[in-house]
């Protein structure tokens, strides 16, 4: 099954981190590369990425035939996705372990979610 | 080519297994065999196929084997001794043996179904990730630690465990993996359907008298008997009350009914049997309202009986239904209300909703097919149970 590990940022997360001191930074940033590599020698990872500040973000709608891109959000955002983790598990539980070794989630939390499959069903 | 590559997928298993029959060493034998798939992939479209492909594979694993020990200088000695035995000869019990060792208890499910798929059925690990959705190096890493941790379990090729229920339940969620509806690189990807299907064949024609191997051959056979018209042409799912009969595969019909009648009257009766009965029943009908349901409530009782399962539960309400009545299978349902994993499970809101649509409330009917298709993680399923709410509008 698969999971995805949600990192947000938001102004709980960004209160705690004002809390730290650099070597807890430090441990922090070391403890997402030391889970990465955990994930990848366990053969659970599919995927994991840190994402870009969200100023950095584009906007991208077509209209009418027409790709239209636009900066943003401009509008000040509370929470954004900071990170995720996509891995393949045997079951939720180990979702849940997995999840649990976050460095996010001894400070604050992380969001646990099934991904869609596309398997059909009998009825 | 097509023909090349199976007939390596039918040897490779036997090769290792003789291989690692005469070596021990499970990671090793298996890198050699690999070697060996390579070289012979590389050399007989140009030389031709061998007389005796599979001896072939043996002798260059084998060497190969010796090989990758020679470069350990320490080992040299004994190893040279090993160099001057003819090759192993393939055995008839080994690719069972091998099935049971890749089903190790010590390994987690998805280790087992991996290196099943790797080492009985003979697929390289491109495919398996492909087949799994799953990125190359995941897969890899996956079959690498599966063999570590057979190794450090001490697990031995000449005394595998003798229960086959992991192996039984590997088969059957390697057929399951197979259903994934196909997408657009289809072409490229095993079918796992089949590869379960072949896997379960060759343990059958090896163990006849397994009465849960048979009954899972045909649970296989009558289900897949029913894929051309399981979807529409937009990949729509299609109940199977509603599904063209005069599709369904009769072949694979008839061999499924033969193998669970036969398992039926020979071997003691266990799931994987109930369930291939019940799906003959289903089969068995030409139309759906000529459906035996008070047979296939019979059969589901049994089944709750001997192996209970929230889906089991569900399915008999529905069998119930059809006997007695949507108002029956109501109560039955209430009656489940304080079992924690049915109430969190979409197919009770989606059994409700067919209930209630039953019974004529169209609306309660249309919340609870919305209910389902919000908790269901498949999305074909999401997608008929919305038409389906969408129809009682």
């Amino acid at each position: 099954m698969k999971y995805v590990i949600l990192i947000q940022s938001n102004p709980q997360s960004l209160a705690v981190w004002e809390t730290l001191t650099e070597q807890q930074r430090t441990d922090f940033g070391l403890g997402h590369l030391r889970l990465t590599e955990e994930m990848r020698e366990a053969g659970v990872l599919v995927a994991s990425e840190g994402l870009g500040d969200p100023a950095l973000a584009t906007q991208v709608s077509v209209r009418d035939g027409e790709t239209i891109t636009s900066d943003g959000p401009y509008a000040e955002v509370k929470e954004h996705l900071a990170g995720f983790y996509l891995i393949d598990v045997a079951d939720f539980d180990e979702a849940v372990a997995w999840a649990a070794k976050a460095p996010d989630a001894a400070y604050t939390r992380v969001e646990l979610r099934p991904v869609l499959d596309m398997s059909a069903w009998e009825i | 080519m097509g023909d090349l590559t199976s007939l390596l997928r039918e040897c490779a298993p036997q090769a290792l297994a003789a291989v690692v029959r005469r070596h021990g060493d499970f990671e090793a034998c298996e890198d050699a065999v690999q070697e060996a798939l390579i070289a012979a992939a590389q050399q007989w479209p140009s030389t031709g196929v061998p007389e005796h492909p599979r001896n072939w594979l043996i002798t260059v694993a084998s060497r190969r084997r010796v090989e990758l020990l020679r470069n350990e200088t320490a080992r040299r000695r004994r190893e040279e001794t090993v160099w001057r035995e003819p090759a192993p000869q393939p055995r008839g019990d080994d690719e069972l043996a091998l099935l049971l060792l890749c089903c190790h208890p010590a390994l987690s499910v998805p280790a087992q179904i991996t290196l099943t798929l790797r080492a009985v059925g003979g697929l390289t690990t491109a495919e398996i990730a492909r087949a799994l959705l799953l990125p190359e190096a995941t897969v890899g890493q996956r079959i690498s630690r599966a063999k570590q941790r057979i190794r450090d379990a001490g697990a031995r090729f000449d005394r595998p465990a003798s229960d086959l229920t992991a192996v039984r339940h590997v088969l059957y969620l390697i057929f399951n993996e197979g259903y994934t509806a196909s997408s657009g690189d289809a072409l490229n990807r095993v079918d796992l359907t089949r590869e379960a299907i072949r896997l379960t064949r060759q343990l059958h024609r090896r163990l006849p008298g397994d009465g849960e191997v048979a009954g899972l051959l045909a649970l296989m056979l009558l289900t897949d008997a029913r894929r051309p018209s399981r979807t529409g042409p937009d990949g729509a799912l299609i109940p199977l009350a509603e599904q063209d009969r005069r599709r369904w595969d009769r072949s694979a019909i008839d061999e499924g009914v033969a193998i669970i009648t036969a398992a039926l009257a020979h071997a003691p009766i266990g799931p994987f049997q109930l369930q291939a009965a019940i799906a003959a029943v289903h089969d068995e009908a030409t139309r759906v309202e000529d459906t035996d349901w008070e047979q296939i409530l019979l059969l589901y009782g049994l089944l709750h009986a001997l192996h209970p399962n929230p889906i089991v539960t569900l399915n008999r309400i529905v069998a119930l239904a059809m006997v007695d009545g949507p108002r029956a299978g109501l109560a039955a349902l209430d009656r489940t209300a304080a079992d924690p994993v049915l109430a969190k499970h979409h197919r009770t809101a989606a059994v409700r909703a067919h209930l209630l649509e039953m019974t004529g409330d169209h609306a309660g009917a249309r919340d609870h097919y919305r209910r389902a298709a919000r908790l269901t993680l498949s999305i074909p399923e999401q997608r008929y149970l919305e038409s389906r709410a969408a129809r009682l509008r």
